[in-house]
């Protein structure tokens, strides 16, 4: 499937520093790190729909946001085409804004409220010229609300006017007129109902296949994922667990948090109600994120060297890898488990 | 295309449209707005309102009372000072000292604060560093004291005053619009354009200014009721505008001597300071519980 | 023998009066919860579900009003009930968890405080003396919070609610909803907010409590998955009405209803993968100055000018009502023919 990566992450990792106040540096507190994301590596190929899931706060945006350098990189390397993204300058990368684009989760935070759709979308087209004049721009702007599925004689509208599904819309229209090649889709339809869900979906697959574009595709619903997406990665407290082609990870998972995680989704048909992986407990917090691996304290396989030792990235399947020490065993234990 | 969203709005009504419409519910605050505005009035049309020439000096009207009074006539409807000088008229010439003081004052201060203010919140690092800084040692002297001191320094003079008020005045809309920057920078629409290649410049002031706009102007308005009384304050102490020039502290001073046998002409102003404060007060807490729904319940 | 029936709604209808008119959040709702059973609600946000049990637990505040309908409750008819007795009963009888766990919750007190004050308020078998009082009290706080999952409970009684995740807040308010054992628990959407992990965790404490205690539960969602699996009976709701109810694997295996169907149609899975989905065009209308039609018309593919009039819930099985015209033939048979 991959032939041609158009997005290569290397060992991307990213910390945030909270600086204590004032009184607590007067106390002696040190800054706390997060890593939220740790050492990530994978690529998407030009065309390809990647799948991004995991439970909220395992690092999901923050991944997306270090690609795009909205929050700069720890270390790790990005690499877009033939660009370092990593290494750009500010005008290097200014232009290079051009060709990657985000669409955000909140249809409410993601639009200025005080500016017209008019004004939002055609932001991009000011900000790199790519209009003459104000009339092309509202002309341009108008062309692409109509193919996001609203109405030119929107364009003077405020946001507020606009129910949930047409304000994320309105962030796809922004996202898209600067003919953007590849998109970190941020949870777009995690906020709306499951029948705004399905016509964003639609329309996200429709504008892919008609402006030949690629996804980094978040979300925490395995449903959406599996329905979307060719590759998954799966996500657990700043790692990727798993990742592979969507029939083979989602027919065969091998990680036990991709199992966990699959069989917690309900089915409408009652499918789900067979075999049962399930976690206790939340997630762990990521200021103190346990040791070893660091699914051990809500995994239901965990042994003694889960807690001692990180394990390895270990390929199970053609492009499919997954990383717990019990791989091996695994296949095993569950066929026993169901005869 | 796809599918197209029917009925596809609730009312059109627009936010400030929507504040305004709150603003006027409110009778007490509306009122004292129109109060204000015709200050503002009296202030712009003094020559065609007054009675009389406000530095026109004759000795045999000194000290007359208001026509109410015996001794009193229409000529001088609040009696005239220790000069003989209308003392109706120097009211209304005043306000254009007082208004326009206040106005100055608070529109330098308000530029520099929002610009300090948003540098200091978006930009982060070292300029928040330093600006902050700067605003907690400004913060730690007393307001009129500072004033006095730099008035002292810098002489008399209507463009001294303004800048004596604004060296530490800005402070206050600073601290507000860094608060609110802070706030402000961490929504998805600023990271949106962040992503599409906005520069500072432009997200500082297109996409979180216009957000956090209406809490300056409430404090810039409560603020403005403040510095006329600074300055009628520095007049009164002879620090501020000089004579014969009007102005309402001044007047209040000017009074002091007579103030047992010939009370009006100390009164008279000093009411003039309290209507314009009280009316600005009033009318400026209106806005604040119409415009910033923080305060309102 | 008991009335099998445990909550009777017939005819609610719940208004807003706003600025832009009068809103009709509920029009013309029938409920009725058996004893024991688990009801799901489902349908779209703004479709009137938070609104239709608001009004059942006398939580509706102006500007809205319950204009018309009755209310039994175990015979009682609430709507005639004094606040005083209403106020004992909620909590006690009927208890409601709200969808948004950390402002349902008190940010001042702590989840202590909070428990002991309901246990306090609905238990009549507390001891007279205060030190008792209060150590039976603490004990039940505890058994109640490690019922409901949260480890270490003897120590997080004098937490705040900000202290906790996401996922435990809705567990507490479930362990404050089940202080006082109440009859009927009314959960309106307990999981949305929560990772799938996380929401597995809460349906599966609800499931075993309603077996424990049992309890009827009302279960109010928008995920057709979670009905399928926790639920005996579903509801579907569409703009203030109802437009769908029955058993729940009869709705979803055969839905009478074009928005059922549009519902179930919108729900993505792995399976559908290459497919095309047919989602429900459109959006929920707003609720005012509704015409007497078919509220689903604009958006309904099956749409025709015999919609154009007010339409009942009519029967559609052992058990089934759906508020549709077409609603003679079940979608197999109407596809063949
Ligand atoms: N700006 C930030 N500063 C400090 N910590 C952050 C920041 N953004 C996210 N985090 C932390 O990083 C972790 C991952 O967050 P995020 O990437 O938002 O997760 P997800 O998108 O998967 O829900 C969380 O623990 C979160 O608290
Ligand atoms: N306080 C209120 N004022 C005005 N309208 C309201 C209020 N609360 C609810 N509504 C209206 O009632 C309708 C149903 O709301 P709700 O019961 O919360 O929907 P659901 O729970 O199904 O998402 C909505 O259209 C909403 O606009
Ligand atoms: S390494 Fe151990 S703890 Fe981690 S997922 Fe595998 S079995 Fe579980
Ligand atoms: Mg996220
Ligand atoms: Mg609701």
């Amino acid at each position: 499937m991959t032939t041609d990566p158009l997005l290569k992450v290397t060992n991307l990792t990213k910390t945030y520093t909270g600086s204590p106040s004032m009184v607590a540096r007067l106390l002696g507190r040190k800054p706390v790190h997060v890593r939220a994301v740790s050492d990530v590596s994978f690529s998407v190929g030009r065309g390809e729909i990647l799948g991004l899931i995991g439970e909220s706060g395992c690092g999901k945006s923050t991944l997306g946001r270090a690609i795009l350098r909205l929050h700069e990189p720890s270390s790790g390397r990005v690499e877009f085409g033939d660009a370092d993204v990593t290494a750009l300058s500010p005008p290097e990368m200014k232009a290079m804004r051009r060709r990657m684009q985000i669409i955000f989760q909140d249809p409410y935070a993601s639009l200025n409220p005080r500016r017209t759709v008019g004004d939002i979308v055609g932001l991009p087209l000011q900000l790199h010229g790519l209009e003459n004049g104000r009339e092309d721009m509202r002309e341009k702007v108008a062309m692409m609300l109509d193919k996001v599925g609203l109405k030119a004689g929107q364009i003077d509208r405020y946001p507020h006017q606009f129910s949930g599904g047409q304000r994320q819309r309105i962030g796809i229209a922004r996202a898209l007129i600067s003919n953007p090649e590849f998109i970190v889709c941020d949870e777009p339809v995690s906020a709306l109902d499951v029948s705004i869900q399905a016509q964003i979906i639609q329309l996200l697959l429709e504008l892919k296949r008609e402006f030949q574009l690629t996804y980094l595709f978040i979300s925490h619903d395995i449903s959406v994922i599996g329905y979307l997406s060719d590759r998954v990665a799966v996500m657990y407290l700043g790692e990727i667990v798993e990742m592979g082609p969507v029939e083979s990870v989602l027919a065969t998972p091998r990680h036990p948090y991709t199992q966990s995680l699959m069989s917690a989704v309900p089915e409408v048909d009652g499918t789900g109600k067979g075999q049962r992986v399930r976690l206790k407990g939340d997630l762990p917090s990521p200021l103190d994120p346990p040791s070893g691996c660091k699914f051990h304290t809500r995994c239901p396989l965990a042994i003694d060297i889960c807690r001692q030792r990180k394990p390895v990235t270990e390929t199970v399947g053609k492009g499919h890898s997954a990383a717990c020490h019990r791989l091996a065993e695994r296949l095993s234990l569950l066929e026993g488990a169901a005869q | 295309m796809s599918v197209i969203e029917t009925n596809a709005t609730v009312a059109a009504e627009s936010l400030f449209r929507r504040n305004m419409a709150a603003f006027m519910e409110n009778r007490l605050a509306f009122g004292s707005a129109i109060v204000v505005v015709l200050f503002v009035f009296m202030a712009i049309f003094a020559p065609w309102i007054a009675p009389n020439d406000p530095y026109n000096t004759n000795l045999f009207f000194r000290l007359q009372p208001p026509v109410w009074m015996d001794g009193g006539e229409w000529a001088y409807p609040l009696g005239a000072d220790a000069l003989g000088r209308c003392i109706l008229s120097r009211i209304i010439y005043g306000a254009r000292v007082s208004i326009f003081i206040g106005a100055a004052v608070i529109l330098v201060a308000t530029t520099v604060g929002i610009l300090a203010g948003l540098a200091a919140g978006y930009l982060r690092g070292w300029v928040d560093v330093v600006i902050s800084r700067l605003v907690d040692i400004l913060l730690g002297f007393p307001y009129l004291i500072f004033a006095i001191g730099l008035m002292a320094m810098m002489g008399p003079g209507l463009g001294n005053i303004i800048l004596a008020l604004a060296y530490k005045e800005w402070v206050i809309p600073c601290r507000v619009v860094r608060g609110e920057t802070l706030v402000t920078r961490e929504l998805e629409y600023v990271e949106a354009a962040r992503a599409l290649g906005a520069s500072s410049k432009h997200i500082m002031l297109r996409e979180i200014l216009p957000n956090i706009l209406s809490p300056v102007i409430v404090v810039a308005t409560i603020r403005m009721a403040h510095v006329i009384i600074l300055e009628a304050s520095l007049s009164f102490l002879g620090l501020g505008v000089q004579p014969p020039t009007a102005s309402w502290g001044a007047m209040v001073a000017d009074g002091r001597a007579f103030i047992l046998e010939s009370w009006w002409v100390s009164t008279f102003p000093g009411v003039a300071i309290l209507l314009l404060v009280l009316a600005i007060n009033v009318a400026s807490q209106g806005l604040r519980d119409a415009f910033d729904p923080r305060f309102t319940e | 023998m008991k009335d099998p029936i445990l909550l009777d709604v017939r005819g609610l209808r719940t208004v807003f009066d706003t600025r832009a008119g009068r809103v009709c959040a509920v029009d013309g709702v029938d409920v009725i919860v058996q004893r024991g059973e688990c009801l799901g609600i489902v349908g779209e946000s703004g479709s009137g579900k938070s609104v239709t049990f608001a009004s059942v637990m006398g939580l509706v505040r102006p500007p809205g009003r319950v204009e018309a309908g009755e209310i039994i409750f175990d015979g009682v008819n609430l709507r005639q009930l004094p606040p005083r007795q209403m106020q004992a009963l909620r909590g006690r009888d009927i208890a409601m968890t709200m969808q948004d766990a950390l402002t349902a919750l008190n940010p001042t007190l702590t989840i202590g405080e909070q428990l002991a004050e309901m246990l306090a308020a609905h238990a009549d078998d507390l001891p007279r003396s205060r030190s008792d009082r209060r150590r039976v009290i603490r004990a039940r706080s505890v058994d109640m919070l490690t019922l409901v999952g949260i480890p270490s409970a003897g120590d997080r009684l004098g937490q705040y609610p900000h202290e906790f995740s996401g996922g435990m807040r809705q567990r507490i308010m479930i362990a404050i909803a089940l202080a006082s054992k109440p009859r009927l628990l009314i959960a309106d959407e307990p999981t949305t907010a929560l990772d799938v992990t996380i929401q597995a965790q809460v349906l599966e404490l609800i499931s075993n409590l309603r077996a424990e205690f049992g309890m009827s539960v009302v279960l109010i969602t928008h995920d057709l998955g979670v009905v399928a699996e926790h639920c005996d009976r579903v509801m579907v709701m569409y703009a203030g009405q109802v437009v769908e109810e029955g058993p729940t694997e009869r709705v979803i295996s055969d839905p009478r209803h074009p928005y059922t169907r549009g519902l179930l149609a919108s729900v993505l899975r792995p399976g559908l993968r290459g497919q095309p989905i047919r989602p429900i065009r459109g959006q929920v209308p707003e609720l005012i100055d509704l015409l007497p039609q078919c509220r689903f018309m604009d958006r309904c593919p099956e749409a025709d000018e015999d919609c154009r009039h007010l339409i009942d819930m009519r029967p559609v099985g052992p058990g089934r009502r759906a508020r549709c015209i077409r609603t003679a033939l079940p979608t197999t048979e109407k596809a063949k023919a």
